[in-house]
């Protein structure tokens, strides 16, 4: 029998989790195969409008990855799939996949929407949480991956007009669903989750009352492609709404509907959808959100719920609501609620947003039935403190929202994590399966008179039916070097690639033109043609005569006629001047360097070399362990000694794995593939390494913020909560009787002035000690002072065992300060209860403070030597606050832990490991490809002024001294092609490949 | 007589605006058909100088169109473009050919229909203005815009403007936007003048009111400028003429 592992995984659904991990085990090395049971790949994030907490569109920062998946050779997308069965095991599984007849041919839908456009049945839209309408045969979203059509068969009615209209003959009412055994070593689960059915609450009248809406809804209405094109509508007539409520953890945070967890991203997203709204309406909107704690615990949250207070106005209440009554005549909505005084209130509104939670998808008890792993109570996946991208089945991993509620980020960062899972489960295999495609070798056409050949397409009718393809045809062969040019029905189809090829090498063409659709979805197809026939594969240009031309003036054929020959003309101008480019190949030495030996470095250092890679592990310390050296147990109750010792024995034990202690770095230099790094080593800093690697991993950790306030440090009954950790577990407990009376003050160090942000941490730590006290000295009076209780995900299960067991919450803020104070050798603190309205007096005979954490001070240090951004408040900053949250804009170095924001072991380790993965994509492959269309410099012109260098955001450009002038240089491992340095050099010495003044200024002047 | 169609190019960028246009096409959005799109790989990548060659090229418009602030591609290449284009159009200000032909905005790619809308307004407000008017005039002034685009002094200060502006300086210190900006108008008008002022001494021998009087400037102003020329040895004395010294251009 064959026991060689199967280099290929199935990753199980298609939202921006799936897409992560794909896209990086597919770039390491992997066949994966991508299935989803909607039509398209995309998920949630694809429905969302913006993104928090810096308002990005969604739509733009994910196309890039969409179309990205949809091209890699080696991803496979297996749309409207489901799993059936499963056998064999880790290494080597066979799943069988049904996949739903679609009733089109994928491999002929260009998805030019002519069948749509007839087709006479219509039905609310899923896509746009049904406020809108669609056809039954449909494509969820214009963006749409894979970009093929679908037909509802459900609702459709069977008339046969769309088979008559489709010229790509793409219509097949006799398709049926097909199983399928794909055999894979590993599988990744990211389903994802719903949003929470707010029916079930019949007190917020949602489906009876029209304007009041789901969050999701709200976000479509907020989008420009949404039902009301980006204005802000409430849906029962279409008027713009003055007041609009936010109801928060509708369907969280409810044992009585059976969420008792927190969604961990609704307030966040719910100040979002609170200030685009407001953004939306020039003339003044009120938003109020009712809630029962802020939980804005991520990385930006809590300046971002500052400004939405003091910059934009949104009103919040601390209230539970309790009803909404509609108003028959006008729609608008009266919400009674309870204050924090306990006062009955109504406020009316017109539009009322439910900030609904996110549930696991119906059918998960199902798949987990099939696959054999575990679920929690509520039905998501199970998974420990330690793997957090572990299921209990070997060889199969999980990440996103499906192991629990998450924002996009972390969804990102688990979803990488998992691929570098399964990377290292399958690392002997590496590179078995992966297609790679054989080219002829490249006819050097540098000296030959530009041959040009025009390709233009009808796309059906899409473009012939309203441009005048065979004037434009005509009109292109007498254009200066255009040797061929003819009209295809469909460019992109099989048999047309053919057919260039063929024309290419019957007229000698050593240029391309495609006039056609988008070269953001097309231009790799025709590039890959144009390789095959031997052609430089940037001896290409496309002019989009389709979505910017015939689509857009379908009324005007004379124009629209007109038009098209401009563009082909001036891409032709283009063409003319094309060159063959080359993306530079960079040798990579295949070893890591991980900076800081906490549990974050250790957990990257470990995964790496499972995957056969050296790494050097630098800690400055003179042992590994960072942080977990001070905490006993996790909020899970989890032994974290037992863990934390043998993860250093696990690194001791590994060959690969060099650990230098005490050690510092010196010195780093160098770029992605090629690094050289000083290190030295020994208290007296001794002796000094010299290290060569091809990628660095910074996981420098953060530490516990020492306070300064409540007279810590003057009275040994004044603690902070790691100091009662330690107390707890390494000394005897008796120590703990006479305290009758302890309190915990929240939020020391964090959120205030000084520090704004929220550590993330502080609370669940808090009430775990709180718990354990008890556990020790059940006749305990716990108080905890607190501003919000942030017990995210199923820590909320945590506080409500807490409150069960009698731990008094209090809360407390800025305005009403809390006093501490000795009165003969007595503690006292004094608090205003607001249910009471009075003071209260607590006499403690001990006061924990849940200090924050604060950044690493060398911080710093590290960053300049890597030229690397670090926030104000010291932690690193990643490249992309959602997308790249363990990459840093300059390529080749990671992010892991602490470094970037304050967190738990848990996610620390699944950055960590998700750090690993994505350095594996450099350090799989003996090369590294460079873009090709990047700056370079005439050293003859450069003046050295250093200005490229200075608006160079990825540090590409590097000084150099030549014939006794300083001059720039472009460091084409690093640069990216945005063209920003060449736009702004003074002396004319910056050019870029491929967008170069003459190509562009041809393209001008052809106008 | 058929109505007036101005020709309007845009130069979009591949991620978010290029994006944009190509969703107003998949929505069949009509928009009126007279914009030729250039696509770049990011806003930051247009050169100025691009646009008033094709001004000279009796383009009517040109929109630049890049992606919201944050979402750029390439992290801050359209702050850039923003300082650029921006500083552009105070130049064409001076001119007279009407500086609203240039426009600059930004497009998410989910907002298909904004651009639709964005392109229709621009349209009509350059039918309003009517044909670009290239004549020997507008044509020197547009020249003289050029040169100073492709200057040092304009590509450093539109360079650095973000970053001193928005961020800090070598000192740590942050330059007050207004501040900043109303340097660069003064600086722009001076280099304006200087380029116009050698042009018409490229071909003419001419005293400083001569020179005032066919800029339309202050006589002092002008003479300052001729002198920083002649400081740069790019303008030369050539004699006496009616009490005022005489300049050209000098030709080595
Ligand atoms: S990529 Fe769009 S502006 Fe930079």
């Amino acid at each position: 029998m064959n026991t060689q592992k199967i280099g290929a995984v199935l990753v199980v659904g298609g939202g921006i989790g799936g897409i992560q991990a794909s896209l990086d085990l597919a770039n390491s090395g992997f066949k994966v195969y991508l299935i989803d049971s909607a039509p398209a790949i995309g998920g949630i994030m694809a429905m969302l409008d913006k993104t928090f907490p810096t308002n990005d569109c969604s739509m733009c920062i994910m196309a890039p990855k969409l179309v990205e998946c949809a091209r890699h050779l080696n991803i496979k997308i297996i749309p409207d799939a489901k799993i059936e069965g499963l056998s064999g095991d880790a290494g080597n599984f066979q799943v069988k996949v049904r996949k739903k007849a679609r009733y089109i041919d994928a491999k002929k839908c260009t998805g030019c929407g002519e069948c749509k456009k007839h087709c006479p049945i219509e039905v609310a839209d899923r896509f746009n949480q049904g406020l809108t309408r669609r056809k039954t045969i449909y494509i969820d979203y214009p963006q749409a991956v894979p970009a093929v059509y679908a037909i509802d068969k459900n609702n459709c009615i069977g008339c046969g007009v769309c088979e008559k209209l489709c010229l790509a003959g793409a219509i097949n009412y006799k398709d049926t669903d097909i199983v399928e055994n794909i055999n894979v070593g590993a599988i990744i689960l990211s389903p994802g989750v719903d949003v929470f059915d707010p029916k079930v609450y019949t007190k917020f009248g949602y489906g009876i009352y029209k304007n009041v809406v789901t969050s999701l809804e709200f976000e479509r209405i907020l989008s420009a492609s949404g039902p009301f094109s980006g204005h802000l509508l409430r849906p029962y007539e279409g008027k713009i709404p003055k007041k609009i409520a936010f109801i928060q953890c509708v369907g969280s945070r409810d044992p009585q509907v059976g969420k008792n967890y927190c969604s961990s991203v609704c307030c966040t997203y719910a100040i979002k959808e609170a200030i685009i709204a407001k953004e939306h309406s020039k003339n003044g909107l009120e938003t109020t959100v009712f809630y029962m704690d802020i939980r804005t615990f991520g990385k930006g949250f809590e300046d971002y719920f500052n400004r939405a207070k003091e910059e934009y106005g949104v009103r919040f209440i601390r209230a539970g609501v309790s009803k909404i009554e509609e108003i028959s005549e006008t729609k608008n909505l009266i919400l009674y609620y309870e204050n924090e005084e306990g006062a009955i209130k109504k406020e009316e509104f017109d539009m009322v947003v439910l900030s609904v939670g996110l549930v696991p998808k119906p059918d998960m008890w199902n798949l987990s039935r099939i696959l054999r792993v575990n679920l929690n109570n509520f039905n998501f996946c199970r998974t420990s403190e330690f793997i957090p991208v572990d299921t209990i089945r070997d060889g199969i991993f999980v990440c996103g929202t499906f192991a629990g509620p998450k924002d996009i980020p972390e969804t990102v960062a688990q979803a990488s994590a998992a691929a570098g899972r399964a990377m290292a489960l399958l690392t002997e295999s590496r590179g078995s399966l992966v297609a790679k495609k054989k080219y002829p070798d490249e006819v050097d056409v540098s000296n030959e008179k530009p041959r040009i050949g025009v390709f233009v397409c009808h796309c059906g009718i899409n473009i012939g039916g309203y441009v005048n393809v065979p004037e434009v045809v005509e009109y292109v062969k007498q254009l200066p070097d255009v040797v061929y040019a003819e009209n295809n029905l469909y460019t992109c189809s099989q048999d047309t690639q053919k057919r260039i090829i063929e024309k290419i090498r019957e007229h000698k063409l050593n240029r391309v033109v495609v006039a056609s659709c988008t070269p953001r979805t097309h231009e790799p197809l025709f590039r890959e043609t144009i390789r095959e026939a031997g052609l430089n594969q940037y001896l290409f240009e496309m002019a989009n005569i389709r979505d910017q031309c015939s689509w857009i003036h379908m009324y005007e054929p004379e124009s629209a006629t007109e038009k098209a020959k401009d563009l082909v003309r001036m891409a032709v101008a283009k063409a003319r001047l094309l060159a063959p480019l080359k993306r530079v190949e960079i040798d990579v030495i295949q070893k890591a360097l991980v900076i800081g030996g906490g549990i974050a470095g250790m957990s990257s250092a470990l995964l790496l070399a499972e995957q056969g890679f050296e790494v050097f592990l630098v800690e400055k310390e003179n042992e590994l362990g960072g942080n977990l050296r001070h905490i006993y147990k996790t909020v899970e109750n989890r032994d974290v000694r037992y863990f934390l010792n043998q993860t250093i024995e696990k690194i001791r034990a590994n060959k690969l794995i060099k650990v230098y202690t005490n050690a510092r770095i010196k010195e780093i230099t160098g770029f992605v593939g090629n690094y050289r790094t000083k290190i030295s080593v020994g208290k007296f800093e001794d002796e000094e390494i010299e290290i060569e690697h091809g990628v660095v991993i910074v996981a420098t950790g953060a530490q516990e913020y020492k306070p300064t306030e409540y007279l810590y440090g003057k009275d040994s009954r004044i603690i902070t909560q790691r100091e009662l950790e330690e107390k707890i577990f390494n000394h005897s407990t008796t120590e703990f009787f006479n305290d009758k009376t302890i309190v915990m003050i929240q939020c020391v160090g964090s959120r205030d002035n000084e520090r704004k942000y929220c550590s993330r941490i502080c609370c669940s730590q808090a009430i775990k000690n709180a718990l354990n006290l008890l556990e020790i000295n059940p006749d305990a009076n716990i108080y905890i002072l607190y501003k919000d209780i942030r017990t995210y995900g199923f820590k909320e299960e945590l506080y409500r065992q807490a409150r069960e067991k009698g731990i008094v919450f209090i809360r407390y803020d800025d305005a009403k300060k809390l006093e501490l104070q000795t009165e003969n050798g007595k503690l006292k603190i004094k608090i205003f209860e607001p249910i009471l309205k009075e003071d209260l007096i607590i006499d403690p005979d001990l006061i924990v403070l849940s200090s924050g954490i604060i950044a690493e001070p060398n911080n710093a240090e590290i960053a300049k030597m890597l030229k690397v951004p670090i926030n104000s408040d010291g932690f690193f900053l990643e490249a992309h606050v959602k997308l790249r949250p363990v990459d840093f804009a300059t390529e080749g170095v990671f992010l892991a832990g602490m470094a970037h924001s304050p967190m738990t072991i848990a996610e620390s380790i699944a950055q960590a490991q998700a750090a690993a993965a994505r350095a594996t994509t450099i350090l799989s492959d003996k090369k590294y490809y460079a873009e090709a269309t990047i700056s370079s410099v005439n050293e003859e012109l450069c003046a050295g002024c250093g200005m490229c260098g200075a608006l160079c955001p990825y540090e590409a450009i590097v000084y150099k001294e030549k014939d006794g002038k300083k001059i720039s240089s472009v460091n084409e491992a690093l640069c990216k092609g945005c063209g920003t340095c060449v736009a702004s050099c003074p002396s004319g010495a910056m050019t870029q490949y491929g967008f170069t003044k003459k190509q562009i200024m041809a393209m001008v002047e052809a106008l | 007589m058929s109505e007036f169609q101005p020709k309007i190019l845009g130069f979009l960028c591949n991620w978010c605006s290029y994006a944009g246009a190509d969703l107003a096409g998949v929505s069949r959005i009509q928009y009126r058909p007279n914009i030729r799109v250039i696509r770049v790989m990011c806003s930051g990548r247009v050169d100025p100088v691009f646009i008033i060659n094709a001004f000279l090229r009796k383009i009517d418009g040109v929109m630049v169109l890049g992606c919201h602030f944050g979402d750029c591609h390439y992290l801050n290449g359209n702050y850039n473009a923003e300082k650029r284009i921006l500083a552009a159009r105070k130049l064409l200000s001076l001119t007279e050919i009407e500086k609203d032909r240039l426009y600059l905005d930004w497009v998410s790619a989910a907002e298909g229909e904004r651009f639709a809308n964005l392109v229709n307004t621009f349209t009509e407000r350059i039918k309003n203005l009517g044909e670009i008017k290239i004549n020997d005039g507008t044509k020197e002034m547009l020249l003289a815009v050029k040169d100073v685009l492709e200057g040092e002094r304009f590509r450093h200060l539109t360079g650095v403007e973000y970053q001193v502006t928005e961020k800090e300086n070598v000192y740590g210190e942050k330059i007050p936007v207004e501040d900043f900006e109303k340097k660069l108008e003064q600086i722009l008008y001076e280099e304006y003048i200087k380029a116009r002022i050698l042009r018409l001494l490229q071909n003419n021998e001419l005293t400083i009111p001569q020179i005032a009087q066919k800029l339309n400037t202050a006589l002092d102003f002008a003479f300052k400028c001729v002198c920083s020329l002649q400081e740069n040895n790019i303008v030369e004395m050539k004699g006496i003429r009616n009490g005022y010294p005489i300049y050209s251009a000098n030709k080595y």
